[in-house]
Order: C-alpha cells, then sequence, then structure tokens
C-alpha cells in the first residue's frame, strides 16, 4: 500500500505568484504535513468553466514550503547591510524596533521617506496582500507612492498616449474568428502557461480554427514550438523598425483602412493632423521619407536594422494587408526596453493601419485582454501622500532625492522630491536586489546605512533581498493562512477560491496582517487598523465583501469553504475591445484629449519640448523608430557585441520558486545561445560560461541551440543572485548585467535591453 | 480497469511545460535524479546570415512527453536476471522491490530510459501507470495535470482507431522494438526519418545526471 494515499484531509489552496493565473490546488494533509498536491478537478473539462490546472510550479508548491531557506525565526542584523550576518531576536525585539525606527523616521523626515517597494511575490490573496502595508501606513499618515510595474512600464504609457485606455485587447479565445493572428513577443505558453488560462484557451482557439499564428521574437519560444505556423527571429528592441517597414508596404500598396484612419484617429495624414502642428509631421509623411529624417522606412531600411530580410517583410506586410480580420497582439518583451513605449506604440500601428481595431476577430495590438470578476480587496484608505515616484526610480529616490523631477524622472505630485526614503517596507518582494536593475550598484547604494536607515523585509525565504534586511520577519506561506483569491489578468474565466489553512505556521511564522496589527497597536492605532477583526474574521469579512458582487455565493462562509472554489464562464462571445469606440466614436470616444486614437500624440509633442533627456533619448509624437544605447555599435562598443534579453522562464515565476530542486532539476538555468556565436567562442553545450559588461558579470551553462537567433543571448530572468568572490554572480541572474537608466517616457526598467560579451568559463588552478 | 492502457501525447499542442513530469514527482515523491517522467526537446535548423545583416532560417522544435510506455514486447522484462521487472495481465511493467538487486540492466536495455536507479534505495523504480488510479477509474497523476490536455491516456486499440499509428517522431526509437504502449500526434515539424538534422536540444534534463 502507497502509504502517501492516505490522508487526514484535503484542502483548497492557491499558487500567489505574478504570472496572472492564481491557479486553484488541492492539499493532500497527513499527521500535519501537506503530502501532495493536486490540481482543480471540478466541473466538465470539456466545456467552460474549465478544469484550472496549476503549472509545474503550482504542482512543485510542495518543496518550495519546505524548503531549507524557509526564514521560521524574526532575525536581526549584526553584520554591516548585506553581509547576511543576522541574529534570531523575539518578535517582541523585532515589532519594537521597527515601531521605534518608524516613529522616528516619521518625526524626523516626514511620511514621504517611508516607501513600500514593489513586489509581487506573494499575490492575488486578498487578506494576505501588500495592501495591508499600504493599509497601515495610510492610517499612519501616508507613504511616498510608487505608479507603473516593472512587467508593463512602457505598454501602459504606450496605450494611455495611443488610445487613452488601458486592457484594449480582445480576448485571446476570438482568434476563432480571426483569419491571421501575428505575435510580437507574446509567449503564454511560458508566461501564461496554467491550463486554466490564456495558454487553454490558445490551444482551443487554434484546434477549432486553424488559424495562421505567426511568432516574430528573438527567441523561438515555447509559444513558437507549440503553436507557430512561421517563427521570424527579430532584433531586440527593433519592433519598431519593423513596423515602420510593414507601414510602408501596407501604405504604399494601398493596403490601409483609410475610411477608419480618417474617422477614428488623430495624425495618419496631414488631414487628421492637429491644426496647430507644423506639415509634414503626419505619420504618413514620416513613414513615406516626407518628414522631417527624409527617410522613407521601406522594407530595405528596416532589414539590417531588424535582422529579416526585406522580402519577408513585404510578404508580411501583404498578408497582414489582406486577411480581414487578423489578431496583431503583443506580448510586454517587446515593450521592456530602453525605447519600449515606442516599439509597443509602433506594433499597435499595424492594426490601425489595417483597420483591425474594435472588431472580431482582430485586436488592438495590446495583449490579450482579460475577463474577470470585480470581487474587491480589502479597503487601503486614502493615502495622504501625494507624491509618486516611478516603481523603477527608487533607488535614485534614496540617492539623490533632489535630482529626481517630474521633467527627468517622471516623478508626479511635485516637481521635484524633497524627501529621501528612510525605510523600506520589503513585502515578498526581491525587487530589493534581484529583480532591480544593475545588483552590483543597488548594493552600493543599500549599504550605505546613512542612506537609507531601514529596512525591514517580511518573506519565507531567504532571498537576496532579505540578506540586506536590518528586520527580516518570517511570513506564513500559502499553506500557513486561510484567505480568499480570485481570478487575474491571465484567464478568461472567474473565479473565487475560499483557500483553507492546511498546515500550522512554519517555526515563528506569522501572516502580514498579524505582524501589520502588532505594528499598528505599539504605533496607537490598533483600532483603526484591525477594525477589531483578526486575520480569519477579515476573510470571512470579506467574503461578504465578495458576495455583494456575486449574490449566488452561498449566504454562511462555512457552507461556501466546503464548497471550496467557485467558477463563472465568461458569458457570451469572446470580449472585443474598443468595440463601442469602433462602432460609433463620435458617442464613445476615448479617453484622448481628442477622444480619438492618437497615432500622433500632441501629449508626447509638448512633453518633447519640456521634458528633460539624457543624450541619446528621445520622445516623439509618432511611433518613431531611434535607436538606443542599447543597440549594437561595434564602434561605440566594441567589447559587447552581443544584445541580452532575460525571458521568462517556466522553472520559476519572476524570481519566486526558483530554490525549489524538483523545477531546476525540470527546468534548469541555462543562458540560449545559437550556435554560430558559440562556435566562434569555442563554447559547446552545458559548458559553463561568463556573461560580462561594465555593470558586472554572472556565471551560468550554456544551451546551444538553433532555436535563439544570431548576435543574441537570452538568460532567463528571476535566477536568484549568488554572489561569489569579487562581486561575481555564479547563478545567472541577468540583473548583474542590467541598466539603472529609465525608458524616456514611463520611465520604466529596460531589462531587455544590455549589451554583453560571453566565454568559456576557465576554472583558474 | 482498461485492457491495455497506453498513454497518447498530441505533440501538436505539447508546449514542454514540464507540468506532468511534477505531478509525477510529487504524487510519488520521487527524489532528484529520478525521473519517471520526461521532457524531450527536438530541435534544429540552420540559419544563414545574408550579407545585408539580415538572416533566414528553417529552427524547429517539438516536445515529447516519455514516461514508461508500457511495451508489450519490454526488453526491460527480458533483460532483468533477478525477474523483478515483470508485466501485469494488463501489460503495466513494475519493479518487484523486493528481487530488484539495482544491476541497472534494464536501464541500458530500455530505448525510452524508463526504468531509473534510484541511489538511496539502491534499487530501481518506475511508471506504474499509476495504477491505483487506473483500478479507482481516475487519470494517472502526469495525465490529470496536463494544462493543454496534450497528454491522454485510454485503451490502446481505441487510441490507434482514432489517432492513427504514426511512425514513431525522431528521437523515439522504431515502435517493432518493443511495441509500445504509446500513441503519438505527429508534430507538424516532425523528423520521421534522418531527412533533417536534429538534435535533443536538453539532455542535461532527460540523462542521468
Amino acid at each position: 500500500m502507497n502509504t502517501i494515499r492516505t490522508y487526514d484531509k484535503v484542502v483548497w489552496s492557491t499558487c500567489n505568484v505574478n504570472c496572472g493565473s492564481r491557479c486553484p490546488v488541492r492539499l493532500f494533509v497527513k499527521a500535519g504535513r501537506v503530502v501532495r498536491i493536486e490540481s482543480d478537478n471540478t466541473g466538465d473539462d470539456a466545456s467552460r468553466p474549465h478544469e484550472i490546472r496549476a503549472c509545474l510550479r503550482g504542482r512543485g508548491l510542495r518543496r518550495w514550503v519546505y524548503s531549507k531557506d524557509r526564514l521560521q525565526h524574526p532575525l536581526k542584523r549584526i553584520g554591516k547591510r548585506g553581509e547576511g550576518r543576522f541574529e534570531r531576536i523575539s518578535w517582541d525585539q523585532a515589532l519594537d524596533t521597527i515601531a521605534t525606527e518608524l516613529e522616528r523616521i516619521l518625526k524626523q523626515y516626514g511620511n514621504e521617506a517611508v516607501f513600500r517597494i514593489y513586489g509581487t511575490g506573494n499575490l492575488g490573496g486578498v487578506v494576505s496582500s501588500r495592501d495591508q502595508v499600504d493599509r497601515l501606513m495610510h492610517i499612519l499618515g501616508g507613504r511616498l507612492n510608487l505608479h507603473n510595474s516593472y512587467s508593463t512600464a512602457q505598454i501602459y504609457h504606450a496605450m494611455h498616449y495611443t488610445y487613452g485606455e488601458k486592457e484594449t485587447g480582445n480576448n485571446i479565445s476570438d482568434l476563432v474568428n480571426s483569419k491571421l493572428a501575428v505575435f510580437f513577443g507574446n509567449n503564454p505558453a511560458e508566461t501564461r502557461m496554467c491550463g486554466g488560462g490564456t495558454v487553454r484557451d490558445l490551444v482551443v482557439a487554434k484546434q477549432q480554427s486553424g488559424v495562421r499564428i505567426i511568432v516574430i521574437d528573438p527567441r523561438h519560444t515555447d509559444t513558437a514550438a507549440g503553436f507557430a505556423d512561421e517563427w521570424i527571429p527579430i532584433r531586440p528592441g527593433t519592433d519598431a523598425a519593423l513596423a515602420g517597414g510593414l507601414a510602408h508596404v501596407l501604405i504604399t500598396e494601398g493596403l490601409v483602412d483609410q475610411g477608419f484612419l480618417d474617422s477614428h484617429c488623430l495624425g495618419y495624414d496631414q488631414a487628421t493632423m492637429p491644426l496647430d502642428i507644423p506639415p509634414g509631421n503626419s505619420y504618413k509623411a514620416y513613414i513615406l521619407g516626407d518628414g522631417p529624417d527624409r527617410t522613407p522606412k521601406t522594407p530595405e531600411w528596416a532589414a539590417p536594422i531588424t535582422g529579416i530580410p526585406a522580402r519577408r517583410i513585404t510578404r508580411l506586410a501583404r498578408e497582414i494587408g489582406t486577411a480581414r480580420p487578423a489578431y496583431i497582439t503583443q506580448g510586454w518583451g517587446p515593450q521592456r526596453h530602453a525605447a519600449g513605449e515606442q516599439s509597443a506604440r509602433a506594433i499597435c500601428m499595424l492594426p490601425i493601419l489595417s483597420g483591425n481595431v474594435g472588431v472580431p476577430g482582430g485586436n488592438s495590438g495590446d495583449r490579450e485582454g482579460p475577463f474577470g470578476i470585480p470581487f474587491p480587496g480589502i479597503p487601503v484608505g486614502d493615502n495622504p501622500v501625494k507624491t509618486s515616484i516611478p516603481c523603477f526610480m527608487w533607488t535614485k529616490a534614496i540617492e539623490k532625492p533632489g535630482n529626481l523631477t517630474a521633467l527627468n524622472g517622471g516623478l508626479r505630485g511635485r516637481e521635484r522630491l524633497t524627501t529621501p526614503i528612510k525605510f523600506i517596507w520589503n513585502f515578498a518582494s526581491n525587487t530589493l536586489i534581484n529583480q532591480h536593475s544593475d545588483i552590483n550598484r543597488t548594493k552600493e547604494i543599500l549599504r550605505d546605512e546613512k542612506k537609507c536607515e531601514m529596512i525591514v523585509v517580511i518573506d519565507n525565504m531567504m532571498t537576496a533581498s532579505a540578506r540586506f534586511a536590518d528586520i527580516l520577519l518570517p511570513a506564513t506561506s500559502s499553506f500557513e493562512e486561510s484567505d480568499l483569491c480570485y481570478q487575474s489578468y491571465g484567464m478568461e474565466l472567474g473565479t473565487l477560491i475560499m483557500r483553507q489553512k492546511a498546515i500550522e505556521p512554519l517555526g515563528e511564522s506569522r501572516t502580514l496582517f498579524d505582524i501589520c496589527a502588532q505594528v499598528a497597536k505599539r504605533m496607537g492605532v490598533a483600532e483603526n487598523f484591525t477594525e477589531g477583526r483578526n486575520h480569519d474574521q477579515w476573510v470571512e469579512y470579506m467574503y461578504h465583501q465578495c458576495r455583494k458582487v456575486k449574490p449566488e455565493l452561498p449566504e454562511n462562509y462555512r457552507d461556501a469553504v466546503e464548497t471550496g472554489i467557485f467558477k463563472w464562464a465568461r458569458p457570451g462571445e469572446p470580449r472585443v475591445g474598443l468595440k463601442e469606440f469602433r462602432n460609433n466614436p463620435v458617442s464613445n470616444p476615448l479617453n484622448t484629449p481628442s477622444g480619438k486614437i492618437e497615432i500622433f500624440s500632441p501629449r508626447l509633442w509638448d512633453m518633447a519640448q519640456t521634458w528633460e533627456l539624457p543624450k541619446g533619448d528621445v520622445i516623439t509624437a509618432l511611433p518613431e523608430y531611434h535607436p538606443t544605447w542599447g543597440n549594437l555599435d561595434p564602434e561605440r562598443s566594441p567589447m559587447y557585441p552581443l544584445q541580452c534579453i532575460g525571458h521568462h522562464y517556466k522553472q520559476r515565476t519572476h524570481s519566486t520558486y526558483d530554490n525549489n530542486p524538483w523545477l531546476e532539476e525540470a527546468a534548469p538555468q541555462m543562458v540560449w545561445m545559437n550556435p554560430l556565436d558559440a562556435r566562434q567562442r569555442g563554447i559547446h553545450h552545458g559548458d559553463t560560461v561568463r556573461i560580462f559588461n561594465t555593470f558586472g558579470q554572472t556565471m551560468v551553462r550554456a544551451k546551444v541551440t538553433p532555436r535563439i537567433m544570431p548576435g543574441v543571448l537570452s538568460l532567463p530572468q528571476g535566477a536568484w543572485h549568488r554572489e561569489v568572490a569579487g562581486g561575481v554572480d555564479a547563478n545567472g541572474s541577468i540583473n548583474v548585467l542590467t541598466s539603472q537608466r529609465p525608458s524616456p517616457i514611463a520611465k520604466g526598467n529596460p531589462q531587455h535591453t544590455n549589451l554583453v560579451q560571453v566565454e568559456k568559463y576557465q576554472e583558474k588552478s | 480497469m482498461l485492457k491495455r492502457p497506453a498513454f497518447y501525447l498530441d505533440t501538436q499542442i505539447c508546449t514542454g511545460c514540464k507540468t506532468c513530469i511534477i505531478a509525477c514527482k510529487d504524487k510519488h515523491d520521487l527524489p532528484a535524479g529520478v525521473r519517471w517522467r520526461r521532457v524531450v526537446e527536438f530541435t534544429g535548423g540552420d540559419w544563414d546570415c545574408l550579407p545585408d545583416g539580415t538572416f533566414s532560417q528553417n529552427v524547429f522544435a517539438y516536445y515529447i512527453s516519455v514516461s514508461c510506455n508500457h511495451c508489450q514486447d519490454p526488453v526491460c522484462v527480458k533483460a532483468c536476471p533477478s525477474k523483478a521487472m515483470h508485466q501485469d495481465d494488463h501489460g503495466i511493467v513494475t519493479v518487484d522491490p523486493e528481487k530488484c538487486v539495482g544491476c541497472r540492466y534494464c536501464e541500458w536495455v530500455c530505448p525510452y530510459s524508463a526504468p531509473q536507479f534510484d541511489k538511496k534505495l539502491g534499487r530501481m523504480t518506475k511508471c506504474d501507470f499509476c495504477r491505483e488510479d487506473l483500478q479507482q477509474g481516475t487519470p494517472p497523476a502526469c495525465v490529470a495535470g496536463c494544462p493543454t490536455r496534450a497528454l491522454q491516456f485510454g485503451e490502446y486499440d481505441q487510441l490507434v482507431a482514432e489517432h492513427g499509428s504514426d511512425p514513431p517522431m525522431i528521437p523515439m526509437p522504431p515502435t517493432a522494438l518493443t511495441e509500445p504502449s504509446f500513441v503519438l500526434e505527429t508534430h507538424r515539424d516532425a523528423q520521421l526519418e534522418h531527412t533533417r538534422k536534429g538534435t535533443i536540444g536538453n539532455p542535461e534534463e532527460v540523462k542521468d545526471a
């Protein structure tokens, strides 16, 4: 008899990371330990709502929760910051220290000195959410706000200036109505790989319609392997040049939807240009070479920039121009670049020119649109502080706050930042070290204990960021606290999962709610914070708030727990983004100043005159292609002749789960390298290589594969930084190679824009 | 219980996600290095660097998730000197832990590397098709967990009737060797003979460490 087949109970739980899927899992518990995990098995899998099958990451949770890296006791730093030397202290000592320091810093510097750093390592739980920190700080008079995300900063701004709307995409299921699909850097098979989410819907749509799918990506992704009829490799960061070449063919061969451009868009040609702009600045003029640069954006112009033969560009343009409707979409890879805003806007030009926006089977050029039920989060209250920094700019806000302004750093609410960040709340975040750019520089900034004076880390694991804590607190994992979780953006299903505490907290771990409540008590705001509820009572309270959205949920909380999971199929036909606008742009204008699609953005035109940019950066009113500091330039950077991107990897979600040995065995950390580049350097598959540039160096094994284009490396992002002698990373952690220089408009992270060199690692004898 | 349970894999929609591997590891509590299920990445294609700085290429890749195929003619059973490796009435091949001496002959002869040596136990272990689940009419862990529904199971004859029995894709060995209970839907880029070059792209994941 297989002993693991006997168990005491099965409870519903969730995988709470930031892939956008939020999968349910069933935990089999025996003698206080989780001994097995299974997926959702409810409903009829053949029809919606189908089973939500967790991917390998959710299925491997057991090895993560019981990892040797689990934090079990409150710790206090004893060495220099970042050395990783700690001593065990009591919860009272830890909480007293936090309250005392927080009070001192609030008094000495004010509320703008307190920052809850961006982080998504524990996402999707309602009561276990990072929102608890924000709620506490808002009660205490506020905290420095942040805007943008590390996922979508550039595309968010691109969509804002083009469409004035968020989430403008059609559902991926709408592919059944398409004649052609073009995926720019969109890779659901590795980024939204849950069997309830996008990849499942993509399988169904492809099987039903056989729609031709073209994947454009520097890497032959698993989406390309699984679904693409054709893969077109492109040099990283050059999507806007490809879009220009495609647009030239569409325009010169009469394949544009002139009626749509006239009625729905601003600035395609002179007829729809704003009156106060000098002639020659329309999109058409830019493409045909009648604009200020006098350069026609022909396929022959785009070819050497993108690495795609001109004939292929011409053929692709004809495909896009004649397949009606065409589903043209982009993932978030093309935008996570030095000029990512322009790439994202330029890709949108293809559905705009071909009139594929707002129609069934078409798409706006945005990523596939979600479907969800608007369940509430905990009330966080108003933040009395209105100052907000782009989330990527926090190191500058520590180091040189006076140099961070609205015009040079995207600061909001103030012209210039007046208060440095002095206190960091770091909950379930590895952004403090691992996921921010330029790890070596970040470390240097944080090592100065006079600059940021207090760092509180609350996490499950001893991460690279946790090593920089002054006070390090062990948090409960998803197995150890009850909560509610609902669907996220990577699904076309509504869900509500009644997560139940499966096991007792490991060691002295506590919930985030309990930690915040204890700090609140010491600061004299306990009642405001808790409203008289404990963690479990908050869960039950929030359940009843969810019932207001879906009244068919059981009246009794215990009955809902008994059921465990609720799922709602997306009703009716797949969502068509911007449908109302398409049908009647006059009565349903967009949220842009003109109410139209702003191909020419007057707002960007003005910003181009006023914003202060470093040499080489540009803001343009049109979605133009301009080379950036990340382009290959043999004259300027002969030492670093390769581009290095960092794809999202199935082994982990960002940096969460990187320490799971099952996942590491199934999907080891390796850098992808084309055989042509490897041969030149005498590198063979499996060799350890050294990748380096001016920012740092890392060692990792090589995956020599034709599935990446020559001249490009892809080092999967999120591997845990492990420093060995001399500041070298020994675990393939890409952010020792990335730059803190922000993108021009969003001030977002350009973490796919990197120039590097690679060589075979020779162990010194 | 099925007469001859068999796995079916639609390689057109297998994205190599490896959830099957982890579902198997979790259910059977397998240590690192013991891989009852493996996912082979097969890839190939050539790059041409053109004078204008552009490229042409014919790159392809596909994934095949493989466990034990519970062959009708199991070479592992034939090769086992201690008669530990045996086959039940349904064709399911398992190891008798009392008899196995860990000589690893089965591992060497199996063209799919299905029997796995567990260093700690000092003997072989392998996929048992989640026999207990099959007896209760529920799918094996790997099948139940497959996000794209590429991996299925069923009665061998029915699967063949439904999907045909295509010649095996490279790098799968000829079926005549062992008569595997494994039906494959062929990938559009499948290499059937040595028509195009290709290699296993992830040797470190599928071969013994």
